[in-house]
């Protein structure tokens, strides 16, 4: 009878037993970021996988996201006789939720599961033991730069995301459906405001840093072998995915 | 030079060393042999607080390394060089960077003098030609070379190798022992070399531990150990299949 009970117990454990770990991970890593040497070539390296790389992937998906918000947006408002307000519509959505959490999860899948990959190499290939044994900082030469690279890149990205997004709406809204364009980004300008585009810039630092955390942590605590490494990887990006939509509720419930 | 005093270590409940005791001389070769599986790499990551024991102390020119944390630990640290066992070279780094990082990042050599030392020591290891290779373009037995130059770039004090000799050939492994004994003897480093190539480390070595169950059972110089009446430094040594160790 008590099975059960011990069961769920140690499962929580557990959990609450990784967490700590991970925050102390966080906060390692922090303490190191601000702590001279700082390593700019290697966070300038990581930045461009991070970011540059991620460019494709993110002007893709917005594009695309642009264009199917606009379809589905104009239909939906004309039922109200509100197709005049298609412009804000898709610029809100994509600046206050859609550019951040995609863009998040766009890096997770791409640039996450490699950090997740590569470190988990390193650690099964002993070159974290190697750097240890060199007397040099781990968490300063592999995670420190990744973290600063996702703080920087990930809001660039989503700045790029709303902006391709919303011209991709453009393309199907205007080009397509017969909208005026000055009918489109005239109510979109009215309807903005800086709050929206700081609220937006929040989540996507938050998200930068919650992906390369989740994806570090995971690489640099990998079990042993082929399968540990695979079973990181798949575990960071499915963690690192859930927690930016979780997170993003509980940023959006106090922005809002 | 370094002491090794009960020293015990268990992962996830499986005893793997159980209260070894050890003394290491300063500028000596000490090999540390014994069945695959039996804790030796184990042991030699405890020499550099790499791992962290259960119980027990390991003293470093008297200092007692366990409890070590940080600047005090990194300066114990910065007396070793370490030859992993599958030379864990940083694979996004050509040979030449991966010889030339500990130099770069612990010391404040001018470009020109890293460089110098770096083709030193690549010549030393027979692989002056291979500077702008990466690692996975060359072979293992080039690895464990480059490894070894990484090793011993810094001069350390002490070096530890880590199995330096698996799966290689039995000429790339003389070479590779041979290379270990002539920089030990032009350097002066203390050296421990964990290994089960048996007979041959104890061509290099001044001393032999045999590690066996989480305990050591035989010390000494070379010569002794291979005298040894215990039953199971005889087994393991003459590789026989009747005896005490039960084969896995």
């Amino acid at each position: 009878m008590t099975s059960p009970i011990r069961t769920t117990g140690q499962a929580g454990l557990r959990v609450l037993g990784e967490m700590g770990r991970m925050a102390i991970f966080l906060g390692a890593s922090a303490f190191w970021a601000v702590v001279p040497p700082f390593k700019i070539r290697r966070t300038l390296k990581q930045v461009h996988f991070v970011g540059v790389k991620s460019g494709l992937v993110i002007v893709l998906t917005a594009t695309f996201t642009g264009m199917v918000l606009a379809l589905q947006g104009y239909y939906t408002l004309r039922k109200f006789g509100s197709d005049a307000f298609l412009g804000p519509a898709v610029a809100l959505s994509l600046i206050r939720e859609l550019g951040p959490v995609l863009s998040a999860l766009m890096v997770t899948g791409r640039a996450g599961s490699a950090i997740a990959a590569e470190i988990g190499i390193m650690r099964i290939t002993e070159q974290i033991d190697a750097l240890s044994a060199m007397a040099l900082n781990p968490l300063k030469y592999l995670v420190v730069p990744r973290l600063l690279a996702g703080l920087v890149a990930l809001p660039l990205l989503t700045g790029i995301f709303d902006v391709v997004g919303i011209f991709g709406g453009y393309l199907v809204g205007v080009e397509l459906l017969g909208l005026s364009g000055g009918t489109y980004f005239g109510e979109m300008r009215a309807s903005v405001d800086m709050r929206d585009i700081n609220g937006g810039f929040v989540k996507s630092v938050v998200f930068g840093v919650l992906v390369t955390w989740v994806c570090s942590y995971k690489g640099y605590t990998t079990g042993y072998g082929a399968e540990g490494v695979s079973k990181a990887t798949t575990e960071a990006v499915v963690l690192a995915s859930v927690l930016v939509l979780v997170t993003d509720y509980v940023l959006t419930s106090f922005l809002l | 030079m370094i002491e090794v005093r009960e020293l015990q270590k268990a992962f996830g409940g499986q005893q793997v060393l159980r209260g070894v005791s050890l003394s290491i001389p300063r500028g000596r070769i000490t090999a540390i042999i014994g069945r695959s599986g039996t804790g030796k790499s184990v042991l030699l990551k405890h020499l550099i607080r790499l791992l962290r024991p259960d119980r027990g102390q390991v003293l470093v020119d008297g200092v007692d390394v366990v409890p070590l944390r940080g600047r005090a630990l990194d300066r114990v640290r910065a007396k070793f060089g370490m030859l992993f066992q599958g030379g864990a070279l940083f694979d996004s780094m050509t040979v030449f960077d991966n010889v030339a990082f500990p130099l770069r990042e612990k010391t404040r050599l001018p470009e020109p003098e890293v460089a110098a030392r770096v083709c030193e020591r690549l010549e030393a290891v027979g692989l002056a030609e291979m500077g702008r290779k990466y690692p996975a373009e060359i072979s293992g037995g080039m690895r464990k070379r480059v490894a070894l130059a990484r090793a011993l770039v810094t001069d350390p004090e002490i070096v530890l190798f880590d199995e330096p000799t698996t799966g290689l050939d039995p000429i790339m492994l003389n070479a590779i022992h041979r290379l270990i004994a002539d920089t030990q003897q032009r350097f002066g480093f203390t050296g421990v070399v964990v290994s089960h190539d048996v007979p041959d480390v104890f061509e290099i070595a001044h001393q032999v531990a045999m590690l066996h169950e989480g305990t050591i059972v035989a010390a000494g110089p070379p010569e002794q150990v291979l005298q040894s009446d215990d039953p199971r430094v005889r087994q393991f040594i003459t590789g026989s299949a009747e005896g005490p160790i039960r084969p896995t």
